[in-house]
């Protein structure tokens, strides 16, 4: 990538943070910290990556993301609004009743997404379903997963990731957000994974640790994991990122306190001012500029 | 009525069928593929047969991304595993998201027997009757198993099937048609009407019957087949005789029992309703099939008894 592609992919993303900060503040709550960290991932994903049609979200050609940490669904609503896959005053609508953009991720709601995550653990399971479903039938592509820190907690994590390794699913990138904090605290404190990146070296995967904020750092080593793919002889690949929990909202960004917080309008427009991104969403912000 | 079919040799062989009429079948394994018989399946279809080790939550989530991918995974484990262990990746991965999961218990209730009370599933269909639009299901006999493998495979939507793996005598014609939802009434009597769920208490209940039927006493015999959608309109149809007894190789609260009981309360107010199954208080043991069916009064004098005390309260 040269300086102009990555300078356009780091204005996507202020622009992806703005309105993802938008729409969980119009509502006054939600998980802002783990769906900040994501969003340089995202437009890497989304606007270079991966192989997508937003005017046919079913197209069974196209790349796959399942979003584990489906907690940090407003990121990639904001993402795929912006992608022209829903309106962008959907992104208002945010946990309303009969919305179409709940709390976690829903494959049956949203156009775009793909698997219906919200139990910690499970996606990546569904990820290695869906690059064996995929390898069975020869098609080509790739199938991503964001998985979180403090889900690598849970036992079903580590079942997936021998199983992945085990049917060489190398069509499977997976990535780990890792930003050191969840819920309680830090992670180190609560359950220190130490050598992440050893652990999943030892189950079989490729592995490597990435700034989660440098996108020529990141899309390095997702070009590295696409070139050798060969499922059934290659290995999969997992991309831990380091991140910062918040990053880009100026009233919590690297708090511990942000997994699920409250914040309003106030905080909204001090964060936008910030990362220097008009309101979009918001009428009385929007208007009031 | 005398022959007998290895339960788990006809559900492969209905596997394999259904993949040579063109089904896109994936076969499921958590290490239990030889006590599900599916080698069978592996050995003709290598490539559609896919082990997970023991990981039952790895299983359920694996053949979710499968059905995902446009696949009809047929999943199988104990039930006990199937119900307890995966219950949120089922719920959620697999239901929640409207995806195409087959999830087979093996080894229900007493047929666990060997293996003891830590795999006696007792309460795998209270568990997954309370699943938004599941569908479920426990053959009776070798034939129905075909016919309801065959039903769940072109169903559009996640189900849950019961398969003792052990022979199991025929009750039915092979041309015998089934249906989601419908029950099958084996036989017709006025005094009292037995609704009966899976191998081991549909072949109770007709010992039953005939037990009674040298007192005089004329049974019903339902074979339920389909816990959900349970076959109301068949149950209320047979409850003028004013007694049902279920009978249900499973706890009896919230399996058959309580959705037999839900039905009356609401549909049929007078109906005197008896449970046979394993007691509220009681957890599963260690035994062989026989002992432990006797253990937890799920055989036939159980039934009849039951039986006899509700036609005298009458």
């Amino acid at each position: 990538m040269n300086t102009h592609e990555i300078q356009a992919l780091e204005r996507k993303a202020r622009e992806i943070r703005g309105l993802t900060i938008e729409e969980i503040g119009y509502l006054g709550v939600g998980h802002i910290g783990g769906a900040l960290s994501i969003v340089d991932l995202l437009v890497l994903l989304y606007h270079k990556h991966m192989n997508i049609n937003p005017k046919e979200p079913g197209w069974p050609e196209r790349d796959m993301l399942v979003l584990s940490k489906g907690h940090a669904g407003p990121a990639l609503y904001a993402t795929l609004a912006d992608k022209g896959y829903f309106p962008l005053d959907w992104l208002l609508t945010l946990n309303k009743g009969g919305t179409n953009l709940p709390s976690h991720c829903d494959r049956t709601k949203t156009p775009g997404i793909d698997m219906t995550t919200g139990s910690l653990g499970q996606g990546l399971s569904a990820a290695a379903g869906l690059a064996l479903g995929r390898a069975m039938d020869r098609k080509p592509g790739f199938v991503y997963c964001i998985i979180g820190d403090g889900e690598s907690n849970e036992g079903q994590v580590w079942e997936a990731a021998m199983f992945a390794a085990h049917r060489k699913l190398s069509n499977l990138i997976a990535f780990a957000d890792w930003n050191g904090m969840q819920i309680d605290g830090l992670t180190k404190e609560i359950i220190d994974m130490d050598d992440i990146v050893a652990k999943w070296t030892a189950f079989g995967w490729h592995a490597r640790m990435v700034d989660g904020h440098d996108f020529a750092a990141m899309d390095k080593a997702i070009e590295e994991a696409k070139r050798r793919a060969a499922p059934g002889i290659e290995r999969p690949s997992m991309i831990v990122l380091r991140t910062i929990k918040g990053k880009g909202a100026s009233f919590c960004e690297g708090q511990v306190t942000n997994h699920n917080m409250s914040y309003g309008i106030p905080q909204t427009k001090e964060a936008l001012a910030a990362l220097g991104v008009p309101a979009r969403l918001i009428p009385e912000l929007v208007h009031g500029a | 009525m005398s022959d007998q079919k290895e339960m788990r040799a006809v559900y492969a062989e209905t596997l394999i069928s259904l993949v040579e009429e063109g089904k896109d079948i994936v076969v499921l394994e958590a290490d239990l593929m030889r006590a599900t018989g599916t080698t069978a399946f592996a050995k003709k279809y290598p490539d559609r047969a896919v082990n997970v080790g023991v990981a039952e939550a790895n299983l359920v989530g694996i053949a979710s991304g499968l059905s995902a991918a446009g696949k009809v995974p047929f999943a199988a484990t104990f039930a006990c595993f199937a119900s307890r262990r995966a219950y949120d990746q089922f719920f959620l991965s697999a239901n929640y998201a409207q995806l195409n999961v087959k999830l087979i218990g093996t080894d229900p209730g007493v047929t666990a027997a060997f293996n003891g009370g830590t795999h006696m599933p007792f309460e795998d269909l209270t568990l997954m009757r309370v699943i938004p639009r599941l569908t479920i299901a426990e053959p009776s006999d070798p034939i129905s198993l075909a016919a309801i493998t065959r039903l769940g495979a072109n169903l559009k939507g996640s189900f849950y099937m019961r398969l003792q793996r052990k022979p199991a005598p025929v009750i039915y014609r092979e041309n015998e048609s089934f249906s989601i939802g419908k029950a099958k009434v084996l036989r017709e009597g006025g005094d009292v009407t037995l609704v009966a769920l899976g191998t081991v208490m549909v072949n109770e209940a007709l010992k039953a019957a005939d037990m009674l039927a040298q007192e005089g006493i004329k049974a019903t015999i339902i074979d339920a087949l389909w816990l959900s959608p349970l076959d109301e309109e068949t149950i209320l149809a047979h409850s003028g005789c004013g007694c049902i007894v279920t009978c249900e190789n499973h706890r009896v609260t919230g399996g058959l029992g309580s959705a037999v009981a839900e039905v009356i309360a609401e549909k049929a107010p007078g109906v005197r309703l008896a449970r046979i199954g394993v007691a509220a208080d009681l957890f599963g043991e260690v035994g062989t099939l026989d002992w432990l069916a006797e253990r937890f009064a799920l055989t036939a004098p159980h039934i009849a008894d039951a039986a006899r005390t509700l036609i005298q309260q009458k």
